[in-house]
């Protein structure tokens, strides 16, 4: 329910390899034979006994090119706990001691680079911020839903560029600078939170309109044109118009029905819902003014 | 194959910025970066950008702070580049719609940072880097420039003469993650390395996990040596569980450092008496590691970062970001108390030998930003001073590597020119193991001599997917995990903020073991789908390469200067060490040697003084 795995099966093949296919299903057995009792196993196995705490890991697996991968399933880990740990830790715990195939993206650690949206517990979270401790065992981790499953917690995060590229998520000005161009305090202050965004996909994976409508710019996108569509260094009547044009289109703004579920999960604390309704009034405003 | 004028390897601020250069030159450019750009770990920078652009501030004093914090092991014609073309890389960006934190009258906000004479750290809150690499990943978006994400860049298709100054580079060999499908590169014009630091070298870092020194390491094999990698920063305020950074803008702002018995010691041990906690960051680290080694740190480890006294207001104004970082990866209220910190490995001042171009000595391969040494950092870098190197330096790279018109470097590369030798008895033999067996044993010069570029990536290729193969191959042996950790272990022990012959003469024996065990490496996932697996394997291998330069560089310099301290020589050596340290892989046996340091500007010589603060 909360994940979806591509249908069809195509094109495993690539042009990189062409003879490899039954060299690579006998490495694959062979693998899946001799999966040796290792180091760093039996390394975790004392940590876990000298640990007063441990946690339990349920995981989603998934891999359309290895065998007993090809159906989903939740695999256990039980990680040595302690204090401070949070999902992302627990989850590089798992990978380095128990099984180096357990595939996820992360890489700053520090809730900037936006890579390790998941969804926890129910909920998309970003996993390096999330406490293990407020979390309610066992700890379920599954792949953001409503965007197609690439292997195990990796998604294909294409569909969502798409559309934060769709907003034309830049400055027009082609200007060349002898000095700098003068902000408000007050305009830097009001497009502050919108510059906040770090891409993670969370508000998108958790909108019911964008998993209904694959065309919904969706909330990041929308808060991305507000970004622009509300600094004031963009002041040409021309561009805004045309930046509402992109918003009010079939599948923009008014496709949102202030649910707040993306406001509720984003780990920036954007509010993003109130950002979509500004531009609604806003592109209201501007119709009006054509009467 | 793919094939493009000029490919950037990295999508972090340097190599957009190269991107953008290179594409208003006329190029046809690619970026080819192992994660989404926007990814890239130019985000987690949070201090500022150093720029000259107010009256009563130049360039000139700029380049002086810049070479005084370097204690002289800067090159004058880098620092002087730097100084003079960062405004007007400043206004660009502001121009591309950075959000800078802003004066009253709407100008960009400046602030003190350490080091300074001026207050000219432009800044936006204290996530400047996350601001600018978006602000510039919307420039590349705007423009086009064809980005390759989620490929690893596993090695660089150059040619294989003799001498690595008649050797040419002609493109890449990239994998793509998702698919497993091996590529080729062909860049008609460069291959600009922008590949970021080496932090997972060490175990408390405050860089990604993505951080793994990949560009040094096949710019290194392929060639061009290595510059004065023993000079790493330790920032001195990082939180002690994660490694988090807690910006210096904290201190900038007035933040204070006091230890367990609640001595504001940056004065009261007279470690900066004039400067405080706005020290050089290599003295504020020593410092703190003093105070904790001699039973003044709290549960001997840390001590604290207080910001309370600045009020609300102002914090939530210019430090809010640092409000959530405490919170979230300390559990602290910053607002509240004061918050843990300690040094952590943070920056590497060292990197690929480059000229003011960005061109190393390998004709069509270029690095900027942390991954290169102009050398702008010299012994220590200031803060503020990395995220201008990447846009003067990143545009200044990506314009010659298009053909753009530019000045002829002042700054020399390679093996050749002014240098000497090294002759310093290594207890351990560094470089390669076992030098034409099993995956390490691949030569990054595994191109060919020949007129055909085409040729020379299709080898390259070869190389990379017969390495592949046997990583796939082997069914046991030991994992990647296992001997990243006790690389990073060895490092934090031994090449650490205070260093001991012997305690370096350990780490290279360590890494010589660890480059044994690598010899039986092996991949564990069989799938080609998303292999991180097979990744990391990769990298750990170019992370040895890196911590052996670094570990072989300490060792060499006996002095103590800037962020590198040895026990046994304690004081700053002019008359024996004003050059840079440069380690060649040579092949797989690393030579080492020097060339001296460029004082001379374009209207003074800077003339070494004590570096006090």
């Amino acid at each position: 329910m909360s994940t979806q795995v591509p249908e069809t099966e195509t094109e495993a093949e690539t042009e990189a390899e062409p003879a490899g296919e039954s060299h690579q299903e006998r490495r694959m057995a062979d693998k899946a034979a001799r999966r040796e009792y290792r180091e760093s196993e039996k390394k975790a196995e004392a940590e876990l006994r000298a640990a007063e705490e441990s946690v339990h890991l349920k995981v989603f697996r998934y891999d359309p090119e290895v065998e007993d991968k090809q159906e989903p399933r939740f695999d256990d880990f039980y990680v040595p706990y302690t204090k401070g740990m949070t999902v992302l830790d627990a989850l590089m715990y798992a990978r380095d001691h128990y099984d180096s195939s357990l595939t996820f993206r992360h890489s700053c650690r520090q809730a900037v680079c936006g890579s390790d949206a998941m969804f926890v517990n129910g909920r998309q979270r970003l996993c390096c911020k999330t406490q293990l401790s407020e979390m309610a065992e066992p700890v379920r981790i599954e792949p953001l839903p409503h965007q197609d499953v690439v292997k195990d917690l990796v998604v294909d995060m294409e569909h969502f560029y798409d559309q934060m590229h769709a907003v034309e998520p830049y400055f027009q000005s082609e200007d060349v600078p002898t000095e700098e161009q003068r902000q408000s305090r007050e305009n830097r202050e009001k497009i502050k939170m919108s510059t906040r965004c770090i891409w993670c996909g969370a508000c998108m994976s958790s909108c019911n309109i964008a998993a209904g409508d694959n065309e919904y710019l969706g909330p990041a996108a929308i808060n991305k044109a507000y970004r622009f569509y509300m600094d004031e260094r963009e002041d040409e009547e021309e561009l805004k118009e045309h930046r509402l044009r992109i918003l009010e289109q079939e599948h923009g703004v008014w496709r949102c029905q202030t649910q707040f579920s993306c406001t509720e999960v984003c780990p920036k604390d954007i509010p993003l819902t109130e950002h979509i309704q500004e531009l609604k009034r806003e592109a209201v405003k501007n119709n009006l003014k054509f009467w | 194959m793919y094939e493009h004028d000029v490919i950037v390897v990295g999508g972090g601020g340097a190599g957009l910025r190269a991107a953008i250069a290179a594409q208003e030159e006329g190029a046809d450019v690619a970026i080819v970066t192992k994660l989404h750009p926007v990814r890239s770990h130019t985000g987690a920078a949070e201090g500022g950008i150093n720029a000259a652009l107010r009256e009563g501030d130049d360039w000139e004093l700029h380049a002086y702070d810049t070479m005084k914090g370097s204690d002289y092991l800067g090159d004058a014609p880098a620092i002087e580049t730097l100084a003079q073309d960062a405004p007007e890389e400043v206004f660009q960006i502001e121009h591309w719609g950075m959000p800078f934190s802003r004066e009253e009258d709407g100008r960009v906000s400046q602030r003190p940072f350490g080091g300074l004479s001026f207050p000219r750290t432009t800044y936006a809150g204290a996530e400047t880097g996350h601001h600018l690499l978006h602000t510039m990943y919307e420039q590349v978006v705007k423009r086009g420039i064809q980005v390759y994400d989620e490929w690893y860049v596993m090695n660089l298709a150059v040619t294989d003469e003799e001498t690595p100054e008649d050797r040419s580079c002609h493109g890449i060999v990239a994998y793509d993650v998702q698919s497993g499908e091996i590529s080729g590169f062909k860049a008609n014009d460069g291959v600009i390395l922008a590949t970021g630091g080496p932090g997972q070298a060490f175990d408390h870092t405050t860089n990604a996990v993505a951080c793994t020194g990949d560009g040094y390491a096949m710019a290194y094999r392929a060639g061009v040596p290595m510059e004065d990698m023993e000079f790493v920063q330790f920032h001195p305020t990082t939180l002690p569980s994660t490694g988090v950074l807690i910006s210096e803008g904290v201190r900038g702002e007035g933040g204070i450092l006091y230890n367990a018995d609640g001595e504001r010691f940056m004065f009261e041990h007279g470690y900066a008496n004039n400067d405080g906690e706005l020290a050089s960051r290599d003295v504020v680290s020593r410092a703190e590691l003093t105070e904790v080694n001699e039973g003044r740190g709290f549960e001997d480890e840390y001590v604290m970062l207080d910001m309370r006294h600045l009020g609300e207001e102002r914090i939530v104004d210019r430090l809010e970001n640092i409000l959530h970082l405490a919170e979230d990866f300390e559990g602290v209220d910053g607002l509240k108390e004061p918050m843990p910190v300690k040094p952590g490995q943070h920056y590497e001042m060292g990197g690929i030998e480059t000229d003011e171009n960005g061109l190393t000595c390998i004709d069509g391969l270029y690095a900027a930003g942390e991954t290169a040494c102009v050398s702008v950092h010299g012994a220590n870098r200031l803060g503020g001073n990395a995220l201008p190197e990447l846009i003067v330096f990143g545009a200044r790279a990506g314009k010659h590597a298009a053909g753009g018109d530019m000045a002829e470097a002042k700054i020399e590369t390679g093996e050749r020119g002014d240098i000497e030798y090294d002759e310093t008895e290594l207890p351990y033999q560094p470089g390669e193991v076992g030098m034409d067996a099993g995956p390490s044993g691949v030569a990054a010069d595994g191109g060919a001599v020949t007129a055909d570029a085409g040729a020379v990536v299709e080898q390259a290729v070869e190389t990379e997917r017969e390495r592949v193969a046997t990583l796939m191959e082997r069914d046991e042996g030991v994992q990647h995990s296992q001997i990243r950790a006790d690389l990073q272990q060895t490092m934090t022990q031994n090449v650490n903020v205070f260093r001991e012959e012997e305690g370096l003469k350990q780490a290279l024996q360590d890494i010589r073991e660890i480059r044994e065990a690598y010899q039986d490496v092996y991949v564990d996932d069989p799938s080609r789908t998303f292999n991180t697996d097979l990744q990391q394997t990769i990298e750990t291998r170019n992370l040895i390469d890196v911590a052996e330069t670094i570990t072989l560089g300490a060792l060499v310099r006996t002095e103590f200067r800037g962020a590198h301290w040895r026990a046994e020589h304690q004081e700053r050596k002019d008359d024996e060490w004003l050059k840079h340290t440069l380690v060649a892989w040579n092949d797989g046996e690393p030579t080492i040697f020097y060339r001296p340091t460029i004082l001379e500007g374009e209207n003074k010589t800077y003339e070494p003084k004590e570096r006090s603060y």
